[in-house]
């Protein structure tokens, strides 16, 4: 096995057995830390996906996070105010509906933006998260800017996500299934052909390939993720707003993958470990915490190629 | 619907896009001329404000404090240019966005820790707190109507900066062909400079104008820039005339949606279905009308000629 | 014989200047073509036509009797038309087999595939590997192309013409760059694959097109002053007049 095949075990294990420990050992503030950071690992690796895989600057990624919490958040809304069944609190419902949402949403937007290309790409998909984010706040039934309260969880017959240990569970084998689908996926044809039109999207076309086709087909399955981590996050949270969605929102997702090592199977998951952990020891000193990070980032982006990841073994990993 | 209403909802989206162009211009510039994308021009309008805040209160007299602030807010984006953007012209727009994104992230602190959480007020002077009558009760408040003269004065300025001056003329020549104006001999690492520091002082001014309706506070630059991109999308990257045309389209379109959007659609749906839908489809308005313009025209209505 | 490729009236200008000007051509099955033309003639902007990453102002481009003006590149491609690139245009970040490898997936048809690994499909590692032979590139088929010689590139291109099997190759400039030795190389390999496909060379090597073309056309400003065999092109006047002459 090759170094960074050690490193993503060695992360992966950690990030399996720590935080239960620390839950364990009257420690429960680090098992939300780390139930937090695993499910935004979840919307990173999708990200990687198109980003890292498909060379697809998609700065709305927060957009289909937030719309996988509303997923949730507003049929529990209906379910508490308005006299819908209990189908509606059924996680069997919610997190299919998450799902399906964004990736209605990915194809709708992605028919758009994949029409352009290189910087109108980038400032399209930031638009159209801003544009959701809008139409949340503008509907008041939802809270609009104050946000949505999320009463009841969402209901599974053999899982309690009540339990910070089992939703930590959940959280989890949901990154390692999204972690094995990614490498499944860019390593398949489909991905093959994705990654060449990363790098010469002509030769791909002269070659035979309908480039748009493909990158539509991987921005909705990158979406449809993306929700299904909002879906988990507005479960953990239980309280949600178009925040969610604000674009720095999407900028760190991007950050993340890009700290980590982008298209790396491991890259976003450290990506998100370094983030989240930094933000939590940064804010701790000092709540001007943004400056040192936005430094960091700005020091990462000009002076550290190819991520952390990049770091440790070569890109064939 | 109110003939007087309509009057003045126009003259309200008027000013939002003249600010909206204010903020495009500089943009779409660095865009066109030097390929980069600079996610923290918003800061720079927040820190329009902020300079022009604080020399306000110093100098007494907001009109002395914006012809200071401007050029003030013009040498941070110098500044900017020199020491972020620069070492990053080589690399691809991903580096850009992060690079820059990492600067707002510092700029937006800073202006916590100088200014304070709170938003800053700024004061007008008596002559143009008032409101001036149009017709019968028709009012509008008469620094809306400087906004407005402002907005087009800097506008005209710039128009005529590039179209008629040495300078706009390199600017012009930049857009089109960069390795041209090298060869001419021409400092093209103090053009791109100025560049930066001519859309810093234009986004500056737009922070300063709206300050005291708004007050100067943080975070105030990053909704206007994802308006302002979506204008330079609508008309084009790197054109100042299709981001001037799309700013005004944008603004009036924003502001008329937002206060008429129940009414249209009241002539065609229940008033009730009509009240509920319009906020919501006018807060969505402008990035439909995005799609549908990149829809038919992928390069947006005046895409630059061949670059 | 019957024409391939049928170029009517073609015209397409950029600016003011007229890059293809009223430029009829016509490439009969199985016949390499060879179109010559001293720099700026519109060598590459007549195959981007061709092969559909450009448009024609006006004109008509027929392809075994069908109109296809107007299909986008992916189209032409899946008719049996491919191109290589006189400027190296390969997928850097991958193996050379991969790249390879893609160009056989195009043809294969089955790219909606999402779960089993691509790189352990043997109908198309197989392949690969034969095509990297033939180009004499199986030594290197494991390593990332961004890490091959230009004259390792240019063989690469040519396997990836190969691969698409395609009926008609575009092939632009194979030689640019290329020192005497692998210019001898390609002239090999290409005589090898001559007759198999019909093939419109684009190149400037003069040697190399005398030595194998079947028919010689002569571009100049966009328009074909002549066309013939390698000995008639020789003789004839107009073309030493505005080409040979030059050199």
């Amino acid at each position: 096995m090759t170094t960074r095949g050690w490193i993503t075990l060695a992360v992966m294990a950690l990030l399996g057995v720590l935080p239960p420990l620390f839950f364990l050992t009257g420690n429960p503030f680090y098992l939300d830390l780390a139930t937090r950071l695993v499910i935004l690992a979840i919307a990173a690796v999708s990200l990687n996906l198109i980003l890292g895989y498909g060379g697809l600057v998609s700065f709305g990624h927060a957009a289909f996070v937030g719309l996988g919490a509303y997923a949730v958040g507003i049929p529990a809304h209906h379910w508490l105010y308005t006299g819908w069944g209990d189908w509606a609190t059924m996680g069997y419902v919610q997190l299919p509906l998450a799902v399906l949402a964004c990736a209605v949403f990915a194809l709708l937007t992605g028919l758009v933006c994949l029409r352009t290309k290189g910087v109108y790409f980038i400032m399209i998909t930031m638009a159209f998260a801003q544009m959701i984010y809008y139409l949340i706040v503008s509907i008041e039934e939802y809270g609009g800017d104050d946000g949505l309260v999320i009463d009841t969880r969402s209901q599974f017959a053999w899982i309690d996500l009540d339990n910070p240990l089992q939703l930590f569970g959940l959280a989890y084998v949901s990154l390692i299934v999204s972690m094995v689908l990614v490498r499944l996926i860019v390593n398949s044809r489909f991905g093959m052909v994705l990654q060449g039109a990363k790098g010469n999207p002509d030769r791909m076309a002269t070659l035979g390939f309908n480039v748009y086709v493909f990158r539509l087909v991987a921005y909705v399955i990158s979406g449809a993720m993306a929700g299904y981590a909002g879906a988990l996050l507005g479960n953990f949270t239980t309280f949600i707003s178009p925040e969610m969605m604000d674009w720095s929102r999407s900028g760190e997702l991007m950050f993340m993958v890009i700290l980590g090592g982008a298209s790396t199977t491991v890259g976003p998951v450290l990506g998100a470990v370094v983030f989240i952990v930094l933000e939590e020891v940064l804010s701790h000193f000092t709540i001007y915490w943004h400056l040192p990070f936005g430094l960091l980032l700005m020091a990462v982006v000009l002076f550290v190629r190819g991520g952390l990841a990049g770091m440790f073994g070569r890109k064939e990993d | 619907m109110d003939f007087s209403l309509l009057v003045i909802q126009g003259l309200n989206g008027l000013q939002l896009g003249l600010l909206l162009f204010l903020v495009a211009s500089g943009l779409t510039l660095v865009f066109g001329i030097l390929d980069f994308v600079n996610l923290a021009h918003g800061s720079l309008y927040m820190l329009g404000a902020f300079f022009c805040a604080t020399l306000t209160y110093l100098f007494g007299n907001f009109i002395l404090a914006l012809i200071v602030a401007v050029p003030i807010t013009g040498v941070i984006g110098f500044l900017v240019e020199r020491f972020v953007a620069r070492p990053l012209y080589a690399r691809d727009h991903l580096d850009h966005v992060l690079g820059t994104f990492g600067l707002i992230l510092v700029i937006d602190t800073l202006t916590h820790l100088i200014w304070g959480p709170e938003g800053l007020s700024v004061p007008l002077p008596d002559w143009l707190r008032g409101q001036i009558t149009l017709w019968g009760d028709t009012v509008v408040p008469t620094f809306r109507l400087m906004i407005i003269g402002a907005g087009l004065a800097a506008a005209a300025g710039l128009f005529w900066m590039v179209n008629r001056t040495r300078l706009g003329m390199l600017i012009r020549a930049g857009a089109s062909n960069r390795t041209m104006v090298s060869a001419l001999g021409i400092d093209i690492e103090l053009l791109f400079g100025l560049v930066f520091a001519l859309g810093a002082a234009m986004a500056g001014l737009a922070g300063m104008l709206i300050a005291p309706i708004t007050e100067a506070t943080i975070g105030m630059g990053n909704g206007i820039i994802i308006t302002a991109f979506v204008v330079i999308i609508v008309g084009g990257i790197g054109s100042i005339k299709g981001a001037f045309i799309a700013a005004l389209l944008i603004g009036l379109i924003d502001t008329l949606g937002r206060s008429f959007l129940d009414d249209i659609f009241a002539l065609f749906m229940s008033p009730v279905a009509a009240e509920n839908s319009a906020p919501a489809i006018s807060a969505m308005l402008i990035y439909i009308i995005m799609a549908l313009v990149l829809a038919f025209r992928p390069q947006g209505l005046f895409p630059p000629k061949v670059r | 014989m019957s024409a391939v490729l049928q170029i009517d009236g073609l015209n397409k200008s950029f600016g003011g200047i007229k890059a293809t000007d009223n430029l009829n051509l016509s490439v009969q099955k199985g016949e390499l073509h060879a179109v010559i033309g001293p720099n700026g003639a519109g060598k590459t902007t007549m195959i981007s036509q061709l092969c559909g990453s450009q448009r024609p102002d006006t004109g008509r481009i027929l392809y075994a009797g069908r109109d296809i003006t107007t299909l986008p590149p992916h189209k032409r491609a899946h008719l049996g038309i491919t191109r290589s690139y006189q400027i190296t245009s390969l997928i850097m970040e991958m193996s050379v087999i991969d790249n390879v490898a893609l160009a056989l997936q195009a043809r294969d048809g089955h790219s909606f595939r999402f779960l089993r690994p691509a790189r352990s499909l043997s109908h198309l590692r197989d392949k690969a590997m034969d095509l990297l032979g033939k180009v004499d590139l199986t030594a290197k088929a494991e390593h990332r192309t961004k890490a091959l010689s230009h004259g390792e590139h240019r063989r690469m291109e040519i396997a990836i013409a190969l691969a698409s099997d395609a009926e008609l190759m575009l092939l632009d400039e194979p030689m640019a760059g290329l020192g005497s030795h692998e210019s001898m190389q390609m002239v090999e390999l290409l005589r090898g694959i001559k007759g198999q496909h019909t093939i419109l060379l684009i190149e400037h090597d003069m040697e190399a097109v005398f030595a194998l073309a079947d028919r010689i056309s002569v571009l100049v400003y966009g328009h074909i002053i002549a066309t013939g065999t390698p000995d008639e092109i020789r003789g004839n006047e107009a073309v030493q007049h505005a080409y040979l002459g030059e050199e």
